[in-house]
């Protein structure tokens, strides 16, 4: 069911500045590829290309192809809402609905996309609660509201809410940054177990965290303040952090800048 | 780099200025601060007396009348408080005032949040501002030429919706007419929600506005039409400040004065239909009657108008209420 | 996994994107149509008409073409444009009646004239005892609530700390929801009915002065919370008295504000008619003094324009004429209270 990410000639702006430039890549399917790079390089823009969010943002739009196991998702005729179930995300900040309870929040992704009945639902609910190792803790509060549990508890509530849906791909928004080293370590571990059924992207600054949880790697940066970020390499982990073919990979994974 | 760092203690703050010493920080040692702090405190202290003024003399000449009164000052239908013994009742004031601003609140709050979501989540970015601008100003057109257009231009276009609610909804009793000129509480509701809208629709946007961007975010990449996401984290999340901004707008449709006062025909009797004439409301009824009243008649309108000041604070205050724990409960979430 | 949602394909039939276009020009047509042919001559029938079919056809084409999910939201679309219509048609309507019918009598003779001997249902005639005394009015109101209110929310910015300060904040919220005919009534009550004086436009200005307080007091303590902490501390570090600071520093830098505050509950008490009507009562000559006898104002103008003149059109024109200028009086206010405020903004404030 993971499906393997085509990239070519992207381009994404903000009205008139070009945020991204003429981004090519491939993301292959059950694995975890890592976007870095020091900040404001693009890689949260791209990666809100992958399940078009980025023309939420005013002014937002984007050129070139993203082929989804070869269906453009910039296709004319393809419906963003429909892309955005196929594609999941994750966000920097844990952010559960506050209104509802830790149930609701996980079935309110199916909710939109259908009727079910009520054990099939709860069946769903358990099993991605499950999925994103948050079962255990939350199996006797059901009904409270997920905004009452710890800030790990909630970006793994996230997590469950958007592998619900049963999505393709999974995208991460530097899922971690808000957390503590111990909610990390359990997200991390999640990640691997997830790989085996999603194929998944994930944005971080922390060059040890993409070191421990991704297969592939990519390299980001920007000429300048100002400019648009490119694409400097993609390769195996290992290679990237120990042979990488470019001096600016090098120079920025040995902390010289970023 | 790493996420220890990210959860290292934060450094002490850094003290570049001595602190304050506790007599400044009381501001109150020189003379010239003396003084100050007690003309700002005075002024507040004035404010609370000024209230409790309202409140006492408001009450002191109800009394007055009230003690005098043949008629029951809740139940009776009749307004003769110029006569002695006076005969008087706000039963069809009441009657009056509430229904006029239940249709109000009916009519105005659902195009007022419907309009908040213009502004906030469908309009293209040129239109939003500029209409939210002239909204604005509308807030700020007096009341009395609300009425005046209401009597002389909305009041003569009534006929038609007069006519057709007589013919087709006339059975429920509520739209059955007699064929009168159209100012009747069904008149008077539609030109308060025309006047209340303009503040339930800023206070609403305002809101809505604030709805926070990642709880839409959320719903959005969980695959939500523009509309479920409204559904899902903009209307929960709003969904007190739409009711507070509801209840300013009732405090100012039960206040109203000059513009019901130019389009209502009042009459002292309660129908259950709303286009045939019937009921009056607290501040028109001063208004239409002060200007024949004795000095027992002017007693007998205030004692009306503490009636209608108890309304406005309780409704004021329920709304004030809601807005405070609206910011707690956000505060708790942010 | 075992359900099925897995295989869902990425396109989906959509409705052009000119479709919602196509539906309001059919919808206004048929409703035009219906209009015609039973003979309903009201313009907001047809509208109305015109706008339920517009949401209904957009519905139904939808459900058909895109399915349930996508048809509740073009029709949430659609009725939140309806709404924007259903509302500014009435606006819209004031504004142009107003202007319209406005412009009839307004001129320089208008202006500058009283209704001295002229019945209310004669034509001639003018409002400058109106202008006066409105202006007359307002001013006495500013000058009792303008120190009031600053003060008070100084006292609340600067030094309120307790339940003083928690009580005053409370009451001036609650006084921004009274009723202008209870202001009106409390003066009455104490100044007139115990004290025994008679009407003047002073009167009718300690009622609107009760009105503009909490507007005063609440936007300028916005404004005095604006100025940073900074500045307030860089001034006493330098030894100068909190009572000089705040005059000297806080004020001046949150000065925009202010008046920006003020001018707009000018605006607001301005077009207030019901405390007027209880204090100041209207009179057709110009009186000049506005501590002693009945006086005119312009909202009061055209409430006795409208209703003591038993339906005279030349009486009527008047009044949609004072309205017009009472309405311009207001916009100006406002819009200047605003290019004030874009003006003073503070540029590096938090």
């Amino acid at each position: 069911m993971a499906k393997r990410i085509d990239v070519s000639g992207l381009t994404a702006y903000y009205s008139a500045h070009k945020a991204i430039e003429d981004i090519s890549m491939t993301v292959e399917p059950r694995s975890v590829t890592a976007f870095i790079g020091p900040s404001g390089c693009g890689k949260s823009t791209f990666l809100r290309t992958l399940n078009r969010m980025h023309e939420v943002t005013p002014g937002g739009r984007v050129e070139g192809k993203v082929l989804l196991d070869g269906d453009d998702l910039y296709g004319s005729g393809v419906d963003p809402v429909n892309v955005r179930t196929t594609v999941g995300m994750v966000f920097q900040r844990p952010n559960p609905f506050p209104t509802m309870s830790i149930f609701d929040n996980v079935a309110a992704g199916l909710r939109l996309n259908g009727k079910y009945k009520k054990n099939e639902l709860s069946d769903i609910v358990e099993r991605s609660l499950k999925g994103a190792n948050l079962w255990n803790e939350v199996k006797d509060r059901l009904n409270k509201p997920g905004s009452g549990l710890s800030g790990g508890q909630q970006q793994r509530l996230c997590i469950a809410r958007a592998i619900a849906v049963e999505p393709q791909v999974l995208l991460m928004d530097e899922p971690c940054s808000a957390l503590d080293p111990i909610s990390t370590l359990a997200i991390e571990d999640l990640i691997g177990d997830l790989k085996e059924r999603f194929t998944i992207v994930i944005v971080t600054h922390n060059m040890q965290q993409a070191a421990r949880v991704s297969d592939r790697t990519a390299f980001f940066n920007l000429a300048a303040v100002g400019q648009p970020g490119k694409l400097i390499e993609i390769d195996d982990t290992e290679r990237i952090f120990s042979n990488p073919s470019v001096q600016a990979t090098e120079d920025y994974i040995s902390g010289r800048f970023g | 780099m790493n996420s220890e760092i990210d959860t290292a203690p934060p450094p002490p703050p850094l003290q570049d200025t001595p602190p304050p010493t506790k007599a400044e920080a009381r501001g109150a040692t020189r003379p010239g601060d003396r003084i100050f702090l007690g003309l700002s405190r005075g002024s507040g202290i004035l404010l609370l007396l000024i209230m409790a003024a309202i409140a006492a003399f408001l009450t002191y000449r109800a009394s007055l009348v009230l003690t005098e009164n043949e008629g029951n000052f809740l139940t009776t239908f009749e307004w003769d408080a110029s006569a002695i013994p006076p005969n008087f009742g706000i039963a069809v004031l009441a009657f009056g005032t509430i229904v006029s601003s239940i249709i109000a609140m009916v009519l105005a709050v659902p195009i007022a949040v419907g309009i908040a979501l213009f502004l906030t989540h469908y309009a293209p970015r040129k239109l939003g501002g500029p209409i939210a601008y002239v909204i604005d100003l509308l807030a700020a057109v007096p009341s009395i030429v609300y009425g005046l257009w209401g009597a002389l231009f909305l009041v003569p276009h009534l006929t038609g919706l007069f006519s057709w609610l007589d013919e087709y909804l006339g059975w429920t009793g509520i739209f059955e007419w007699q064929g009168g000129a159209p100012r009747t509480l069904l008149t008077v509701g539609i030109l308060l929600a025309i006047m209340i809208l303009p503040i339930i629709t800023n206070v609403t946007r305002e809101v809505f506005r604030q709805a926070p961007q990642m709880h839409q975010e959320a719903a959005l990449a969980l695959g939500a039409t523009r509309w479920e996401v409204i559904r899902m984290s903009v209307l929960p999340f709003g969904r007190s400040g739409i009711i507070s901004a509801s209840m300013l707008g009732l405090g100012r449709a039960l206040g109203e004065t000059m513009a019901v006062a130019t389009v209502l025909s009042p009459s002292f009797t309660i129908n259950a239909s709303l286009l045939d004439p019937g009921g009056g409301t607290f501040a028109q009824n001063i208004a239409s009657k002060f200007s024949e009243a004795s000095v027992q008649g002017r007693d007998a309108l205030i004692a009306s108008g503490l009636v209608l000041f108890v309304i406005t604070l309780l409704v004021n205050g329920l709304a004030r209420a809601i807005i405070e724990r609206r910011k707690e409960y956000s505060g708790a979430n942010a | 996994m075992s359900h099925a949602v897995t295989t869902r394909p990425l396109n989906s039939a959509r409705l052009p994107r000119w479709t919602p276009w196509l539906v309001v020009a059919g919808s206004a047509a048929a409703a035009a149509g219906i209009g015609l042919a039973a003979g309903l001559d009201s313009r907001i029938q047809w509208g109305l008409i015109a706008a339920a079919l517009f949401v209904l056809v957009t519905y139904a084409l939808s459900a058909k073409v895109e399915g349930p999910r996508h048809a509740k939201d073009r029709i949430a679309t659609s009725l939140v444009w309806v709404c924007l219509l259903i509302a500014v048609i009435p606006l819209a309507s004031l504004i142009y009646e107003t202007v319209a019918r406005g412009v009839k009598v307004l001129d320089g003779y208008f202006l500058s004239h009283s209704m001295g001997l002229i019945a209310d249902s004669e034509a001639g005639g003018g409002i400058y005892h109106a202008l006066l005394g409105t202006l007359q009015q307002v001013a006495l109101a500013t000058l009792i609530a303008v120190p009031i209110g600053l003060l008070t929310a100084v006292y609340l910015v600067e030094y309120g700390r307790g339940r003083l300060a928690k009580t005053v904040t409370f009451f001036v919220d609650v006084m921004t929801g009274i009723p202008s005919i209870v202001a009106g009534l409390f003066v009455l009550s104490f100044w007139i009915l115990i004290l025994d004086f008679g009407p003047s436009g002073f009167a009718g200005a300690m009622a609107l002065a009760i009105l503009m307080m909490p507007i005063v007091v609440r936007s300028t303590e916005e404004m005095l919370k604006l100025v940073p902490n900074e500045l307030r501390e860089a001034s006493l570090a330098l030894g100068v008295p909190k009572w000089r600071t705040i005059l000297k520093v806080v004020l001046p830098t949150s000065i925009g504000g202010i008046t920006t505050g003020v001018m707009l509950a000018v605006a607001r008490i301005a077009g207030e008619t019901a405390p007027v009507l209880l204090l100041v009562w209207g009179n057709p000559l110009i009186n000049t003094n506005p501590f002693d006898g009945a006086q005119a104002s312009l909202p009061l103008y055209i409430y006795q324009q409208y209703a003591n003149s038993a339906g005279s059109p030349a009486a009527y024109d008047r009044a949609w004429a004072a309205s017009l200028v009472l309405i311009a009086f207001i916009m100006i206010l406002n819009l200047a209270a605003r290019g004030i405020a874009r003006w003073k903004a503070p540029k590096q404030g938090r």
